[in-house]
């Protein structure tokens, strides 16, 4: 499944010294399956092209985080991985993505992939609804009508996502009125009420002040034994505080993907350097 | 990424769920074309209506045009006063109302204290909701007996009065379009403007209305359409006689009252040239759209 | 002597308004203290006499029907084509021609609208001077108008709503009844109601359709008067003002509280989703 990382690792071993060495065989070890198999994927925003050859073996059960300079292609890969480029006239794609053995650009069940592989935006963009009907509105549009059933989704959803003491007496009221953190961790609990394998964010913090930041981190990193994360962010500390694994992207091209403390301690790229210590971007 | 090789992955009810979207946005399709079909309907039936006597009937178009006899029973279809008088009635409509309808405009957006504009522009968007029918019996009741004894006319319905109810109606919409205009010029235009020294009257005319040039030119054609168009309110103060205007205290009869005014009665020959009459109102209109078109182009650039 | 020149056009800025406050005082003054007398339960509720002394009942379900039926037809349609253009369609050359119909069918003018009907509705489709005749003339004229107001609507949708719920593996059609429609419902009905009041005002093309039978309608294929078309006809052929005035009266109180319900809808609609 993840041949061109094996290769890259054997390559890699050979190199480098015997820390590195020790390393990558101890990570071996307790390495997790592949989830998300990503093979040189190309794509193009009508006549420019956005990403370059982009080649990513995502671990299940693990938070990957994507960095980068802006426009550096790290939110438009993130979207490729559940089609929401889609969305957007003029987007061609090459190249595979493979979940769960499933080739998601040959399958067009597009709704089936996007039920899988849930996301979290940069900004909380909840419905003109309340809080319930925003965690019920992904089961009920799969047709799940059952009270009880949806009660229980609901419920379960919002403790997964931390907030259901913070709203449990005020679940029919507005979701708009909840401050930008607390419907960030909706946005979660409504991915969540999905069900999914997957769930991506998109930068989910940016709009958020410090102490939310530091709860929906918190949240992230409980969340990892249920789901497979990738998460874009523009603050390395982010990155560096809860992602098992660290890609960094530039100008369209993976630079370099490795394990997250070996991304901020040692990498082995001049420009994965310049960027994590904060020479550019 | 053909369906039907990988079909037998999809949901079922995930099938259903494609299905439905695929027949609905066809169905969404054929709405959104139907004002296509609408259009090429109503220009097909006018136009086939309007060219079948000069084109079968061997009618002469610019006889049509030129001449200034319009006599149906004998046979004579001749525009040139319709066409004469309707140009006549627009442009005075437009000397009148447009400066009127600006500087209200300018008024409302730049001057009026915010209290007094919350009371005026809504009084005003309400004057262009009015039914124009009332607009014209307003003229006939007020504005034709006011000219008829200012002037020591036998009979005051008159080119001048068709301009003054015209003038009147058009003012609503110049005045709501202009002012939306004016209010979305940037604040730091007046800001730069005043921080030189430039008085207020100054900023207005020489900053602000420029920057606002294309909305408002987008108001005055706007005017103008409804100026051209308009049919029932004209008829009842126009006199609707059958001259060449020379004066403005003129019986006059444009080009929209005389389909009005016949249609009722009008067959054969006679209806066709009502239609033929609409052909050339609709040329009219078609200018103005096309003006519309390149000045709101320019305002996009 | 620029201080002269802004006092004078200070002063012509305040005569501008003043004329177009005049104006607009004097016509709706006019209208009301004319027809005031006139106003009373028959003359609204009262079947027309030709004779005179009689009600505009008639009128008055003659226009509710015109609205009625145009609207049952052009706002379906007129929606469905504004989700098209603005939720399906791609940018190319079949969205420019039918942006381009649309804005040309908004310019003509409303006499062209009625030869189109004449001919097309009452003739060639047999429907005779009919209120179904003058209703489907109508239908063509509002559609632009809820396509337009419901598109501008569509567009103040934050496309994160549309992402939000795409995202959790709905379909396009789903995320428009669920989301979509109910955040742009405001504008669409206020779409709905500038339709009314173009509807209401409407004279020409109703009087070449619909004809001027001055009579409670007996079905959709009758001839019939709305309110604009008889407060046209007493004005011309017999220049009763008064009554003509009188009827203007029950129009601006229709178009009245045509805005204001407008007002209230777009403020209670607005509240309750931005809460």
């Amino acid at each position: 499944m993840s041949t061109a990382v094996m290769e890259r690792s054997e390559s890699l071993v050979k190199e480098e010294n015997l820390t590195v060495k020790v390393q990558s065989e101890m990570r071996s070890k307790i390495e997790k399956a592949s989830k998300i198999a990503v093979k040189d994927l190309n794509l193009f925003y009508g006549e420019k092209q956005a990403l370059y050859g982009v080649s990513l073996d995502i671990r299940e059960k693990e938070v990957t985080a994507l960095i980068g300079p802006s426009g550096c292609g790290k939110s438009t890969f993130l979207r490729t991985l559940n089609r929401m480029n889609d969305l957007i006239d003029g987007v061609k794609i090459t190249g595979d993505i493979i979940i769960d053995s499933e080739n998601i650009y040959k399958n067009n069940d597009v709704i089936k992939l996007r039920t899988k592989v849930g996301m979290v935006f940069q900004k909380p963009n909840l419905f003109p609804m309340s809080i319930y009907d925003n965690v019920a509105y992904g089961p009920r549009m799969q047709g799940i009508k059952n009270k009880k059933e949806l009660n229980k989704i609901v419920e379960e959803s919002l403790r997964g996502a931390a907030i259901w003491d913070e709203v449990k007496d005020r679940l029919k009221s507005s979701a708009l009125g909840l401050s930008g953190g607390q419907q960030q961790r909706i946005c979660i609990a409504r991915a969540i009420a999905m069900k999914p394998d997957v769930i991506l964010m998109d930068e989910p913090t940016s709009a958020l002040d410090p102490i939310s930041t530091l709860k929906v981190e918190e949240l992230i990193t409980n969340m990892k034994k249920d789901y497979t994360i990738v998460i874009v962010t523009h603050n390395m500390q982010q990155a560096a505080r809860i992602s098992d694994k660290t890609a960094f992207f530039l100008n369209g091209e993976v630079v370099e993907f490795d394990d997250t403390d070996i991304i901020f301690s040692t990498p082995r790229d001049q420009r994965t350097e310049d960027y994590v210590t904060g020479r550019f971007g | 990424m053909s369906i039907q090789t990988n079909s037998v992955e999809i949901g079922k009810s995930n099938k259903r769920k494609y299905l439905l979207e695929k027949i609905s946005s066809k169905l969404f399709l054929i709405c959104a074309l139907l004002s296509v079909i609408s259009l090429l309907l109503i220009i097909g039936f006018v136009f086939y209506k309007g060219s079948h006597p000069f084109i079968v009937e061997g009618y002469s178009f610019i006889d049509f045009i030129f001449g200034t006899d319009w006599v149906p029973s004998e046979d004579k279809f001749g525009i040139f006063p319709m066409i004469v008088a309707s140009i006549l009635a627009t442009i005075g409509a437009l000397i009148i109302g447009v400066p009127v309808g600006l500087f209200t405009a300018i008024f409302l957006a730049e001057i009026a204290s915010k209290r007094l504009a919350k009371i005026i522009s809504p009084a005003i968007q309400l004057l262009a909701g009015i039914p124009s029918v009332l607009y014209g019996v307003f003229g006939l009741a007020i504005i034709v007996p006011f000219l008829q004894n200012t002037f020591g006319l036998v009979k005051g319905q008159s080119l001048l009065a068709v301009i003054l109810v015209l003038a009147i109606m058009m003012l609503p919409t110049i005045v709501t379009v202009a002012e939306t205009a004016i209010r979305a010029v940037p604040n730091t235009y007046r800001e730069g403007s005043l921080a030189l020294g430039v008085s207020q009257i100054g900023t207005i005319f020489k900053v602000v209305v420029p920057a606002a040039k294309s909305g408002i030119m987008t108001a005055i054609v706007l005017g103008l359409g409804r100026a051209i168009g308009e049919t029932m309110a004209v008829i009842l103060v126009a006199g609707n006689s059958l001259i060449v205007p020379t004066s403005l205290t003129d019986s006059v009869r444009p080009l929209t009252t005389n389909i009005a005014l016949e249609m009722g009665y009008a067959a054969g020959t006679h209806q066709e040239m009502l239609f033929a009459t609409g052909i050339v109102l609709f040329s009219f209109i078609l200018i103005l759209n096309f003006v519309l078109a390149k000045i709101s182009a320019k305002g996009g650039n | 002597m620029r201080q002269l020149k802004d006092s004078v056009l200070r002063g012509l800025l305040w005569l501008s308004v003043f004329l177009s406050v005049a104006v607009l005082v004097m016509i709706v003054g006019f209208i009301f203290i004319k027809g005031m007398n006139l106003i009373s339960f028959e003359f609204i509720f009262g079947d027309y006499s030709p004779t005179g002394g009689g009600g505009i009942w008639p009128m008055i379900v003659t226009t509710i029907y015109t609205i009625v039926i145009s609207l049952v037809i052009a706002t379906p349609i007129g929606i469905l084509a504004a989700l098209y253009l603005q939720e399906y369609a791609k940018q190319g050359r079949l969205v420019k021609v039918i942006r381009f119909a649309t804005e040309s069918l908004t310019g003509i003018p409303s006499i062209i609208y009625g030869l189109f009907g004449a001919v097309f509705f009452v003739t060639t489709l047999k429907m005779g001077m009919s209120i179904i005749a003058a209703s489907l003339t109508l239908t063509i004229i509002v559609l632009p108008v809820i396509i337009r107001t419901t598109e501008e609507a569509l567009k103040t949708v934050p496309q994160s709503y549309r992402e939000g719920s795409l995202a959790l593996g709905t379909t396009k059609l789903q995320t428009l009844y669920k989301v979509i429609l109910p955040s742009a419902m405001p504008g669409i009905l206020s779409g709905i109601i500038l339709s009314i009041g173009r509807i209401v005002g409407e004279s020409a093309a109703i009087f070449l359709t619909a004809g001027t039978v001055a009579a409670l309608p007996e079905s959709l294929f009758s001839s019939a008067r709305t309110l604009t078309v008889h407060s046209y006809l007493v004005t011309q052929e017999s220049g009763d003002i008064e009554l003509a005035a009188a009827v203007g009266i029950v129009l601006i109180v229709i178009i009245l509280g045509i805005n204001i319900s407008a007002t209230l809808i777009s403020k209670k609609l607005n509240k309750a989703t931005n809460k």
